[in-house]
């Protein structure tokens, strides 16, 4: 057999250490350098960044729905942040600012990729662990330093930095513009470098993984659509992320030490600074060079994850596997090049931003076809309703529905009006933050076995489910309307406009449905730590699925398989498969043991092995003459 | 056994029923002594009656649970297959679908007519004209993938007598699922990339009349306002001259400012091609008139402009909203500080006569008490000699 020749020496030393190796506490579970306790930290901090995050929000959709009224209990928990129990206009902006820092980048970026691929490349690719498992490790501690940064802004004098995620100087480099642009901002800027640091080096790793470490037989085209999508995140992740360093650095030059980069002809409260030729374009430009792959790098795993669970659950092979890779190829390619659909009416040459329109609506076409994939992959299932194939589910629709409003703002003309209103609020919610976070949960429930060894509640699940799916459409579907009467975002309040006071009742409903959200999360923290300890023990293969990391034993051992790594001779999507016995056919089975469901397209570029095929559907077919 | 707890639970449930209600009652009473008292202090047991309230959902969740763990079980025992999860979810999936669509098609209807009015402004009428094709285009689509998806849960649920049909790929239809997209998205791309370059332009056409440039400067957290004078120029400006009361920092050296005047409202004469030209003084700020369909950012160290030409007045749309005290607006769009919830500008639409009038009575920016800070001029001085200096220096 030639598995072990796809081995590396990491994993001979890894062998060698098997039988003397004793895990201290602080070794298995603090520095462990094993993917999947790597996972799981990721997993558990980003779900303590969610709720934080989640918290955040509703403080401040309080104060979005009772604008005059004021809540004493405010002040007893933030103090001089809400004096007289009502938010600070200040503070409400760094709420709003710190909910989406978190959210985008804590959350569904190093708390989706960080878990999933961690979890999943390996075991999913065959292969012992990450190429470096070291660089793994690193990653993680610096992604916690990075969030306790972050967290820790909320105890300085002045409050967390308060621009809003997207940090556009001059505001984040003026501390006298802004209270959210002092100490809250220096800390916010040494968070983000942290974290671009840990995304990096977790992005190589995965990069590299998939490259190198694949099993025997496991060739690109054989690999599950996760790993595709955690592969194409990585890369963009990889080439992308040093740019929104380069620009924080620049803003740190800025800030700190008297350059103009990004400032010039200023004067604040009257004080005219010294700042000259510098521009503030220049770092949206640089922002959203980042931005745009970002909001990229947080759906695509999510779609990734959201394909396998809906092709296991509707037991049918994904529908148009080619076409769904290379839809993410696409993307991932034209998602360097829409950026400034951000910056459409910012001053930078409106030529360019009808050249940046014309790129925006190419990206919608792969983002279409991946759509229709999907439903013509639940078309004529046998559809297993799991909390996992609920939450990949909900995750289409959301896609959809935020999906289709990218059309409109896609348009330069018409995102004229509707920059910067609850409009775009609505839309990124819908197609990133539901659709996102509902493919974090599809993975959760559905992987929690690989985690854990146990099994998630389902009917909680269900419960969690539609509270949550009910609660984020009646969230932000009336947001779409507010935008479209020229509502704007980041507003602490809308009571100094006569024609806004008529939204107030439809912001105390959106408040009541984001409450009732929040409290839904509950029975998922509840299903998660209870089924940690007392969940129902997994079988090895619990969703009948094909891929790898379903052949490893329950208990979750290091180096992932106890004896070789297994072959792999098949993609991982036959399911169903006319002539098989079982409705599926793990990718350790080979061709040669399925003659009866073979078909032709099994041996597209085998030529031998078509031969083989004809030759035993000859043979078939006298046999039965003879019969 | 299930049966038994059934009816324990339904006491447990009764109950809570009552403590719920006497817990609102409680509410009720604090709220009116809170009232009563000057400086209000937490309403603890309002919290904790929020909390309890939780609480109570929580349990009866719990018991909803056990009940059903229970009912299973015993099902299991007699040999029954016990609950079908897969037609329930089935059928709540179709369930959401017919509710969710009536609730979509309530809120279009209902929350979608409390949207901007007509646009008031000539560039305005064709970005609608495209707003309208696109949400019916984007429409078609919303209403037919949602049906798909809901109606396939509902129709291909789990069952064991079935097996799923292994349809791997289809290349004709992927095509024309490709196609078909890229059709509709390269003629919207096409109309919305022409529109954009018109509205865009902000440069006088040769020939043409002259529009009418007005600065409009933002700062944390008002936006000034300067009228040209009869001249129809306006002067130069420079940051670095802003101290005192030249706030704006304009260039009086530039003899075009002399006669520059100042605003504290926004009137525009209508059906006349206004230049608006849009400066920041220290972060960007945005200016936003959702009526005319007009934004642009105010960028410092970056003048950016917006052409564009108002068509119904401000009493005309009075009467077409049906609000006697309706006023366009003009209001920051990017985020900009504490402030920036409340910097707006009323914007008034009138006729030519009425912009003419009201422009006579507008007072310059060269104030005498500036003159005299500025040592330009004494103020006693003639008007003319000023000017004479000025062009001499020039
Ligand atoms: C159908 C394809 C899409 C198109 C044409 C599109 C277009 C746009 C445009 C033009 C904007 C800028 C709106 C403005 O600020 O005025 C925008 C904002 C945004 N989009 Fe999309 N989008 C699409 C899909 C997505 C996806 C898949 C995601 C994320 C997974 C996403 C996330 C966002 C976010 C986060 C923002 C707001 C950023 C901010 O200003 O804070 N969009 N989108
Ligand atoms: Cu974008
Ligand atoms: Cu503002």
């Amino acid at each position: 057999m030639s598995t072990l020749a796809v081995q590396d020496h990491g994993v001979a030393h890894h062998e060698e250490g098997h039988e003397h190796h004793h895990d201290t506490f602080l070794t298995k579970y603090v520095f462990s350098q094993d993917h999947k306790m790597i996972a799981k930290q990721f997993l558990i901090t980003g779900i303590t960044m969610a709720v934080i995050a989640m918290l955040l929000s509703i403080l401040f959709r309080i104060q979005l729905a009772y604008p005059d009224k004021t809540f004493p209990l405010l002040e007893t928990l933030l103090g001089r942040f809400a004096p007289e129990g009502r938010l600070d206009p200040e503070f409400y902006l760094s709420l709003v600012t710190i909910h989406g820092t978190i959210m985008v980048f804590f959350v569904l970026t190093a708390g989706l990729s960080g878990t999933f691929s961690n979890l999943l490349i390996p075991l999913q690719v065959g292969a012992r662990d990450m190429a470096s498992p070291f660089i793994n490790m690193l990653s993680y501690w610096f992604f916690l330093t990075a969030c306790v940064i972050m967290l820790s802004s909320f105890f300085v004098q002045k409050g967390p930095a308060g621009p809003g995620w997207t940090i556009y100087p001059p505001l984040s480099a003026l501390p006298q513009a802004m209270k959210g642009s002092g100490l809250g901002m220096t800390l916010w800027l040494i968070s983000m470098v942290c974290f671009v640091a840990s995304s990096l080096m977790g992005g190589i790793n995965y990069v590299s993984t998939v490259l190198n470490m694949r099993t025997n037989g496991m060739d690109l085209w054989k690999m599950p659509l996760t790993i595709w999508a955690f592969f194409l995140t990585a890369i963009l992740g990889v080439l992308s992320f040093p740019v929104l360093v380069a620009g924080v650095v620049l803003l740190i030059f800025d800030r700190s030490f008297g350059t103009s980069f990004y400032l010039s002809d200023i004067v604040v409260n009257g004080q005219v600074m010294p700042f000259e030729g510098g521009s503030p374009i220049l770092f949206q430009h640089l922002f959203w060079f980042l931005g745009h792959p970002e909001v990229y790098i947080v759906i695509m795993p999510a779609m990734g994850i959201s394909s396998e669970v809906m092709s296991v659950n509707s037991r049918k092979p994904i529908f148009g596997y080619h076409a769904m890779v290379y839809s993410l190829i696409g993307i991932t390619v034209l998602s360097f090049i829409v950026w400034g659909h951000h910056m459409f009416i910012t001053g930078m040459n409106p030529f360019l931003g009808g050249v940046f329109m014309i790129t925006t609506l190419i990206i919608a076409v792969p983002s279409a076809v991946k759509t229709f994939n999907w439903l013509a992959t639940l078309w004529r299932g046998n559809i297993r309703f799991t909390p996992a194939m609920l939450f990949a589910v909900g995750m289409v629709s959301f896609f959809i529905s935020g999906g289709l409003t990218g059309i409109f703002l896609g348009n330069a003309a018409l995102d004229i009006n509707l920059h910067d209103t609850y409009f775009v609020v609505a839309h990124f919610h819908l197609v990133m933050g539901s659709a996102a976070i509902f493919g974090m949960l599809a993975g959760v429930y559905h992987w929690f076995p690989k985690m854990f060894g146990r099994l998630m509640d389902e009917k909680l699940g269900y419960l969690h489910f539609w509270l949550t799916f009910i609660g984020a459409y009646l969230v932000f579907f009336p947001m779409h309307f507010m935008g479209l009467d020229g509502v704007p975002r980041r507003y602490y309040a809308f009571t100094e406009f006569a024609s806004m006071q008529r939204w107030l009742s439809v912001n105390m409903f959106i408040t009541w449905a984001a409450i009732m959200s929040a409290c839904a999360q509950v029975a998922f923290l509840y299903n998660f730590i209870h089924s940690i300890f007392w969940g129902k023990e997994a079988t090895q293969n619990p969703w009948q699925a094909n891929t790898l990391e379903w052949t490893t034993p329950v208990e979750r051992i290091h180096g992932n398989w106890p004896g070789e790594i297994p072959s792999v001779y098949r993609w991982p999507y036959d399911y169903s498969k006319p002539g098989a016995e079982e409705d599926f056919i793990p990718q350790t089975t080979p061709l040669s043991e399925t003659m009866s469901s073979n078909v032709p397209h099994d041996f597209e570029d085998n030529p031998a092995g078509l031969e083989a095929l004809s030759k035993w559907s000859s043979t078939q077919k006298a046999n039965e003459e003879v019969k | 056994m299930a049966f038994k707890k059934m009816i324990n639970s339904k006491k447990l449930l009764a109950f809570l029923a009552v403590f719920m209600l006497s817990g609102t009652n409680l509410l009720m009473a604090q709220t009116v002594t809170t009232d009563a008292t000057a400086k209000p202090g937490v309403n603890w047991l309002g919290v904790g009656f929020y909390i309890l309230l939780f609480l109570v959902a929580a349990v009866v969740i719990a018991i909803i649970g056990k009940i059903l763990k229970v009912y299973d079980l015993s099902q299991q025992i007699k040999g029954k297959k016990g609950i079908h999860w897969n037609t329930i979810m089935g059928v709540i999936c179709l369930i959401f679908l017919v509710v969710g669509m009536y609730g979509a098609y309530w809120d279009i209807t209902v929350q979608g007519s409390m949207t901007l009015p007509e646009a008031a402004s000539k560039h305005g009428v064709r970005i609608d004209a495209m707003f309208l094709t696109t949400t019916i285009i984007t429409l078609i689509v919303f209403v037919i993938t949602q049906i798909l998806l809901f109606t396939f849960l509902f129709r291909y649920r789990h069952s064991d007598k079935r097996r799923a049909y292994f349809l791997p790929h289809n290349n004709t239809i992927e095509k024309v699922w490709t196609i078909i997209p890229a059709i509709v998205l390269t003629v919207l791309v096409i109309f919305g990339f022409f529109t954009w370059q018109d509205v865009e332009n902000s440069s006088d056409i040769k020939g043409q009349p002259a529009s009418l440039n007005i600065d409009i400067t933002g700062h944390q957290f008002a936006w000034e306002l300067r009228y040209p004078g009869p001249d129809g120029k306006l002067g130069k400006k420079d940051f670095r001259l802003s101290a005192g009361s030249n706030k704006l920092g304009i260039d009086f050296k530039d003899i075009n400012s002399m006669d520059d005047l100042q605003a504290d409202t926004l009137v525009l004469p209508v059906n006349k091609t206004i230049r608006l030209n849009i400066f920041a003084q220290d972060v960007i700020h945005s200016v936003y008139m959702p009526h005319f369909r007009v934004q642009q950012n105010a960028v410092p160290g970056l003048p950016t402009f917006f052409k564009f030409t108002p068509t119904i007045t401000t009493e005309e749309m009075r009467r077409k909203v049906d609000d006697p005290k309706f006023e366009y607006l003009l209001y920051c769009n990017k985020i900009c500080g504490s402030g920036h919830y409340n910097m707006q500008k009323v914007v008034r639409v009138v006729t030519q006569d009425e912009y003419n009038q009201w422009v006579a009575k507008l007072k310059p920016y060269l104030t005498p008490a500036l003159r005299t800070e500025l040592k330009l001029a004494s103020a006693d001085q003639n008007k003319s000699i000023t000017q004479n200096r000025l062009a001499l220096n020039n």
